[in-house]
């Protein structure tokens, strides 16, 4: 595998829903913006949705194959509509349970998100339905991301989830910058870059002992993850 | 000697102050913090940690130019107040700590602030970020002056922070080995959104030691030292050190991704030395404002938390 200084880091400008080939087209570190319908949704949208098995509220697929792991800034204006101050990713391992649930069973393509997910995770679902998970950049760059939404199609379940786990369907148009995570293909960015990365944190480590007290269910090594 | 009444500050006030400093905090960034972004982004080399930066700047950019919060994540607003010894407020200082609340409830309405607080357990969201110990105040005092100083503050709540009991014999490698291992936990895939403040509380009891940790990433600026020369120079071995990981923002190869160390110390147990450390993200959201009771607000981006009196050492 070469390393992120080779990355291309090409500009994609695509139409939801994403065609198989806009996708296979996509490779590691190359950013994306989309128009059309973007969906957010965390846990407390798949909790409804597959834990408590409640109907969707409206037909996933026919919608967009884009999904988001966020919640928005979000006010009325004089005539109740709602506008969209900023939005920002939340981390997005915590959802391996769901996740297959809404690309196998609502034909999610694309999963926008905070940090990635595991290299098996991928192996068994990007790859399989050539899917791709993008992250945002920074994180926290949620007014730029804001300004990519230019309206607010439908919110569900807000009374019962609220504002931040509701699930908003948004009107985008130039929405991002995206970097390509995951490809279709199932190669990680993330893996690429803690292999670069490793080397140096691995060498810092030299000299310092153990703490003289221990702790219950760690990891030690520092190349391993937390999750 | 004025009366108690014409002295005291007024709750009205508060909350106004209390609502535009939510929306300060949420929408500009304070210009240290932005220097030494734009200047990690100026000598970044790699190009996917130079991207990430410069892509950073741009927001700070957005978020003033269209008056959006700088980010969606308003994690969770709370308050440091200063009170001058000489300060009264007009229906006590629970009508301060009313006022907050109402201040707080306002903003999240109108910034708009994403209501980000529920229930631990229940998780219910009454949509305001107001609940069950929430918004916090923390407070100090300052002797000799009759004003109030008011910081809001909207710390990001689930990554980057890590406590743990270290022993004398561990000593400062055991310091240097805790902070790479909180780097190693939440600078990989930009956990803790760096480039972070990096603050550490050593000493004090666990919960002493846990908030002036939280203080010291959240309420010194980038550049500050610590006025104990020893301390300081700790910062900046552990500055150098940070740098010396590799980790960049978001995780990616890079430069190194720490603005900047504050270190605070509080005497301990004689056989402990507990140490606890939080990263303080990019999108930091800070502003501060001193009121007095003539009815004058001055807004500023400089905390002045830790003064010589809140840092007092001895009996006097």
């Amino acid at each position: 595998m070469s390393g992120t200084a080779d990355l291309k880091m090409k500009e994609h400008h695509l139409t939801t829903p994403a065609t198989p080939e806009d996708l296979a087209k996509l490779e590691l570190g190359d950013v994306v913006y989309f128009d059309g319908l973007v969906f957010t949704g965390r846990i407390g949208l798949y909790k409804k949705l597959f834990d408590e098995k409640a109907p969707p509220p409206v037909d996933i697929a026919s919608l967009t194959n884009v999904t988001f792991h966020c919640s928005p800034a979000v006010g009325q204006n004089e005539s109740g509509e709602w506008e969209v101050a900023a939005v920002t990713a939340t981390a997005s391992f915590r959802f391996e349970k769901h996740l297959p649930l809404l690309m196998d069973g609502h034909g999610i393509r694309c999963v926008i998100g905070k940090g990635g997910m595991a290299q098996e995770f991928y192996e068994k679902h990007f790859k399989r339905l050539g899917a791709v998970f993008l992250n945002t950049v920074g994180y926290g760059i949620g007014a730029q991301y804001g300004r990519g939404i230019t309206g607010v199609k439908d919110v569900y379940w807000l009374d019962e989830l609220g504002i931040a786990q509701a699930m908003w369907v948004f009107e985008v148009k130039n929405f991002g910058p995206f970097l390509v995570e995951c490809d279709a293909r199932g190669n990680s960015l993330y893996q690429m870059a803690l292999a670069e990365t490793n080397v140096e944190l691995g060498k810092l480590y030299e000299g310092l002992p153990l703490p003289t007290l221990k702790r219950m269910g760690e990891v030690h090594n520092p190349e391993d993850e937390v999750f | 000697m004025p009366t108690l009444e014409t002295h005291a500050i007024s709750s009205e006030l508060i909350r106004e102050v209390a609502f535009e400093l939510n929306r300060r905090a949420a929408i500009g960034i304070p210009k240290d913090v932005g220097d030494s972004i734009a200047d990690m982004a100026e000598r970044e080399t790699q190009k996917l940690s130079k991207f990430v930066l410069l892509e950073i700047v741009n927001n700070y950019k957005v978020a003033v130019d269209e008056q959006r919060p700088m980010c969606a994540d308003t994690g969770l607003p709370r308050f440091y107040a200063k009170i001058g010894n000489d300060a009264a407020v007009e229906g006590g200082f629970v009508a301060l700590e009313r006022s907050v609340r109402q201040g707080t409830a306002d903003a999240t309405e109108r910034v708009p602030l994403r209501p980000n607080r529920v229930h631990p357990i229940t998780r219910h969201d009454y949509n305001n970020n107001v609940g069950i110990h929430a918004p916090t105040v923390d407070y100090s005092w300052e002797p000799d002056v009759d004003w109030i100083e008011l910081t809001s503050f909207h710390k990001g709540g689930l990554f980057g922070g890590d406590y743990r009991m270290l022993f004398p014999t561990d000593g400062i490698d055991g310091i240097k080995r805790f902070f790479l291992d909180v780097i190693s936990e939440f600078f990989k895939r930009g956990l803790s959104c760096q480039p972070a403040i990096v603050g550490i509380g050593i000493g004090g009891t666990k919960d002493t030691c846990v908030r002036l940790a939280k203080e010291a990433a959240c309420l010194r600026v980038v550049g500050d030292r610590n006025p104990d020369p020893q301390i300081a120079k700790l910062e900046e071995d552990l500055n150098d050190l940070g740098r010396r990981t590799s980790l960049g923002p978001m995780g990616f190869k890079g430069e190194g991704a720490v603005m900047d160390t504050h270190i605070e110390v509080a005497y301990t147990h004689t056989g402990g030395m507990p140490i606890s450390i939080h990263h303080q993200c990019f999108a930091l959201r800070r502003a501060t404002a001193r009121i007095h009771p003539d009815g004058g607000v001055e807004y500023r981006e400089n905390p002045l938390w830790f003064t010589d009196y809140y840092r007092r050492d001895g009996v006097a």
